[in-house]
């Protein structure tokens, strides 16, 4: 039998202020960059626009294409090459959504020998209104998953301390992941929201393995504090929780390195999603739940204390 | 063991439903390419019972229009323009030959059009955009053309700044210029500037409304005409002076072919007869004398509509008749005598191609207004193709991946897994071919990512078997215990990615939505794989011996 990590004694909850130290950067930083950007890029999906798939015959210098896109007067034009720099995907912003003029232009502006090896692969135009449509319909898919998510906690974990770890260690996923792709300047499109939802999904259902892990060993009812208790849950499901993350990383990564360039940045998303993911169910919402629940008992503790001393003092 | 039959004979059934519902798809999908797009019934049958390809994998066109309704005037709206629009797309796009065209309506005034499968989704964005409103003009003579173009001059003039800046916004001012006809003010401040008409050539032995303009002042004159009367391609063009319209000639025209430049045209603004009055137009040959191989259309007009025509050509002798398609001259004829038979032709095309377009979008019809495009994507067939084979190469790399690690980890237990992942797969293709779904590269990322988190509840009861057997109890024991507690787990965390993509499907559009379908039956076909196939074949083979260690 080939096994890992078995009869694991880790005690992750000693490493938890580690965690929420690394955590924390990770957050900060994810919202600086996201401040200094002023939000995320939004793709052509949600501000309107232009995309154009470009192909060459011979590899392309990023340089030589940026120069014949602002021959080609493409307004904010982003480049971004792919397929070993035998293609571009430029995006930009026009009045008009003639791309065709706009390809035409752009095939002219290099050089004489690339000239006839250009091809159009495909290209998208988005007009403003329709972009703040679509902008409006992921914001509604976005807050409408939340707040299903959210409810769902809510029945299954009565327990408030759960359900305030795994929500904050969804936001957690779904923030950091949005900071890297502020951090590598990439666009947020349908695509990648599609993504962040899939994470978010992806994250729940991580942590709730481990929860129901939990719920399980504190209905033993051995004599345990809580934390041995989470840690005891945590080692029983590592198995699980890198195998699974394992296999689930594994198929991202062969749609990362080999789907191809239209699905690359749902790949990268998924990419940091899992591994964050996987992380964060240990480390951010089991880690809350033990420190929330520590937190609140001490208070109830503290208030009955307060409660029985007037009631002896009354009495 | 009765029970273990029915619940084979359970899945036996399942699994030939769901393959049934395959077949199609299969047999679709096997074919040559080059047939699939057959008009022959058999192959139309199968293509409508197979599962679809999204536009990103097969080539072709999502474009959202909306009918602009802000050009009828209120008291003319019919109400059903949107639905007359999109007839007349529907026809316009089946002339042209699309398989599975969607053209449907979507709120209020639009239209929604996914042309699959063009080898050039350009040509057909342009053939079904077009209003293709058809005009017959007469030219006006080169006295009114000049007093037009002088209205022009004093719009620009009147503004008093520099050229181009000025006329960019000058429409209102240009309008209450234009109102007051012959004002003696407008010709004291135009004191022979002609900033318009100075841009082009008198044509040689040409006495009626027409001029050339050179190709370096082609720009620069466009810019002007569309700040004083108005875009061509955004409103009807406003008369100037004596109900005159000046519009540009469709073809480049070299006056010494060094010099490609086009015509101005000055044309009565009323049409006599237009596209409506056309019954039948052809691609044909040789109209053109000059250029007996080039492709023009050949229009029959109706009853009405020749008797008109008979009635302009009579009149009109000797005078041109220009022939506008959305405002752009494409000919002007000489009337060389008066034409009865209701027959007409237009000439002055690019290409064959043009000549059939147009030939298609005069038959069907023009679009009661125009429609503007909101959001238009085309995807060739080559990323489609490049797309498909990335998506299916990453599809099995990722499988193999997730194949060989299972089995190395849990040996025959995890190669059962690995087979109700195919099972898993079988179900989800067969779902998707049921519902005449659609497969989108994001639907390949789904069905990836169905492979990678499949696993999953194997993952989870496998681990708690093999914690039962670790705590001393039999493999029959381990296993019962291990699903049965895996299970609360299994459905919990497979339905919040449920729920998410439902969600997803809710407010999707396009390849999203294909995402959340393909993802959304795989976690179902999943929990039916990992909880009832697997089971089903832990108990068979329990119940035919005795097993004492497990291979897991």
């Amino acid at each position: 039998m080939l096994e890992i990590f078995v009869g694991a004694k880790f005690k992750f909850m000693q490493a938890r202020k580690g965690a929420y130290v690394f955590s924390a950067v990770l957050v900060a930083a994810s919202i600086l960059s996201l401040i200094l950007h002023g939000g995320p890029r939004e793709s052509i999906d949600f501000t309107g626009g232009n995309v154009l798939y470009i192909a060459f015959e011979n590899p392309a210098d990023v340089g030589a294409v940026r120069a014949a896109a602002e021959k080609a007067k493409m307004e904010g034009a982003v480049i971004q090459m792919a397929e070993g720099n035998t293609q571009a995907i430029i995006h930009y912003r026009a009045a008009s959504g003639d791309t065709t003029k706009y390809f035409d232009t752009l095939k002219a502006a290099f050089e004489p020998g690339r000239q006839d090896t250009v091809t159009l692969m495909s290209k998208e135009t988005v007009g403003p209104k329709v972009g703040s449509e679509l902008e409006q319909k992921a914001t509604m898919a976005i807050l409408w998953s939340l707040v299903l998510i959210l409810a769902y906690i809510a029945w299954r974990f009565t327990r408030i301390s759960f359900g305030l770890g795994a929500v904050i260690a969804l936001f957690h996923d779904i923030l950091i992941t949005l900071g890297l792709f502020s951090v590598l300047n990439r666009e947020v499109s349908l695509t990648v929201v599609a993504a962040f939802l899939t994470i978010g999904g992806y994250s729940i259902n991580d942590t709730i393995v481990v929860f129901d892990r939990i719920r399980e060993n504190l209905k033993l009812g051995r004599r345990m504090t809580f934390q041995e208790i989470i840690d005891k849950s945590v080692n029983q499901t590592l198995s699980r929780t890198i195998l699974t993350g394992g296999t689930t990383l594994l198929a991202v990564m062969a749609l990362f390195f080999l789907g191809g360039v239209v699905i690359h940045d749902f790949a990268l998303a998924m990419l940091v999603g899992v591994v964050i993911g996987t992380y964060s169910s240990i480390f951010v919402a089991s880690a809350l739940a033990l420190d929330i629940s520590t937190w609140w008992n001490r208070r109830k503790q503290a208030r009955e204390g307060r409660a029985s001393t007037r009631k002896a003092a009354a009495g | 063991m009765s029970n273990l039959r029915v619940k084979w004979a359970f899945l036996v059934i399942v699994l030939a439903i769901f393959g049934f519902y395959l077949l199609p798809t299969l047999r679709y999908y096997a074919l040559p390419a080059a047939d699939r797009d057959k008009e022959d019934p058999k192959v139309a049958n199968l293509r409508g019972e197979a599962m679809h390809l999204g536009l990103d994998l097969q080539g072709g066109a999502y474009l959202v229009y909306e009918v602009d309704l802000s050009k009828i005037p209120p008291d003319q709206r019919r109400g059903d323009e949107v639905d007359r629009a999109i007839e007349v797309i529907r026809n316009r796009v089946d002339q042209y030959g699309v398989t599975e065209p969607v053209i449907q309506k979507q709120g209020q005034n639009r239209i929604v059009i996914q042309l699959p499968g063009l080898q050039d989704p350009e040509r057909a964005k342009e053939l079904v955009g077009r209003t293709a409103r058809l005009d017959f003009l007469l030219v006006k003579n080169r006295q009114e053309l000049y007093q037009a173009m002088t209205k022009v001059d004093q719009a620009v003039v009147l503004r008093g700044k520099s050229l181009l800046g000025a006329v960019m916004d000058s429409t209102a001012l240009a309008d209450s210029m234009l109102a007051a006809a012959d004002s003696a003010a407008a010709d004291s401040i135009l004191a022979g500037k002609h900033p318009f008409s100075g841009l082009f050539q008198q044509i040689p032995n040409q006495d009626a409304g027409i001029v050339y303009c050179p190709a370096e002042n082609i720009d620069k004159a466009r810019e002007i005409l569309k700040a004083v009367t108005g875009d061509p391609a955004k409103e009807d063009p406003r008369p100037l002076a004596g109900n005159t319209v000046l519009l540009w000639g469709s073809r480049s025209f070299g006056a010494g072919s060094q010099n490609p430049g086009r015509y101005l045209y000055a044309l009565t603004a009323k049409a006599d007869l237009t596209g409506d009055n056309v019954a039948d137009a052809q691609v044909a040959f040789g109209l053109e004398p000059a250029r007996p191989n080039a492709a023009g259309v050949s229009l029959t007009l109706d009853k009405r509509g020749a008797a008109i025509f008979t009635r302009l050509t009579g009149n009109n002798v000797g005078r041109q008749l220009a022939i506008v398609l959305d405002h752009t001259v494409q000919s002007a004829p000489v009337i060389r005598d008066k034409i009865r038979g209701g027959r007409a032709s237009i000439t002055g095309l690019a290409s064959d191609d043009e000549a059939k377009d147009l030939g298609i979008v005069l038959r069907a019809g023009a679009l009661p207004t125009d429609i503007i495009a909101q959001e238009e994507r085309t995807v060739g067939s080559t990323l489609g193709k490049d797309s498909i084979q990335e998506g299916i190469r990453a599809s099995l790399v990722g499988m193999a991946l997730v194949v060989v690690f299972m089995v190395i980890y849990y040996h025959l237990s995890g190669a059962l897994s690995v087979l109700a992942l195919i099972i898993n797969l079988f179900l989800l293709f067969s779902t998707l071919s049921m519902l005449h779904g659609t497969l989108t590269l994001p639907g390949i990322a789904g069905i990836v990512l169905t492979i990678g988190m499949a696993v999953d509840a194997n993952v989870l009861i496998l681990e708690r078997v093999r914690e039962e057997i670790r705590n001393g109890k039999t493999v029959r024991g381990a296993i019962d215990a291990g699903y049965g507690r895996a299970l609360v787990t299994i459905v919990d965390s497979n339905l919040t990615t449920l729920i998410s993509s439902v969600v997803l499907f809710q407010f999707g559009t396009g390849p999203i939505k294909g995402f959340a379908t393909t993802l959304m039956i795989g976690i179902i076909a999943n929990v039916f794989t990992a909880v009832f196939v697997t089971r089903l074949v832990y108990d068979s083979v329990m119940a035919k011996r005795q097993i004492k260690k497990l291979s897991i």
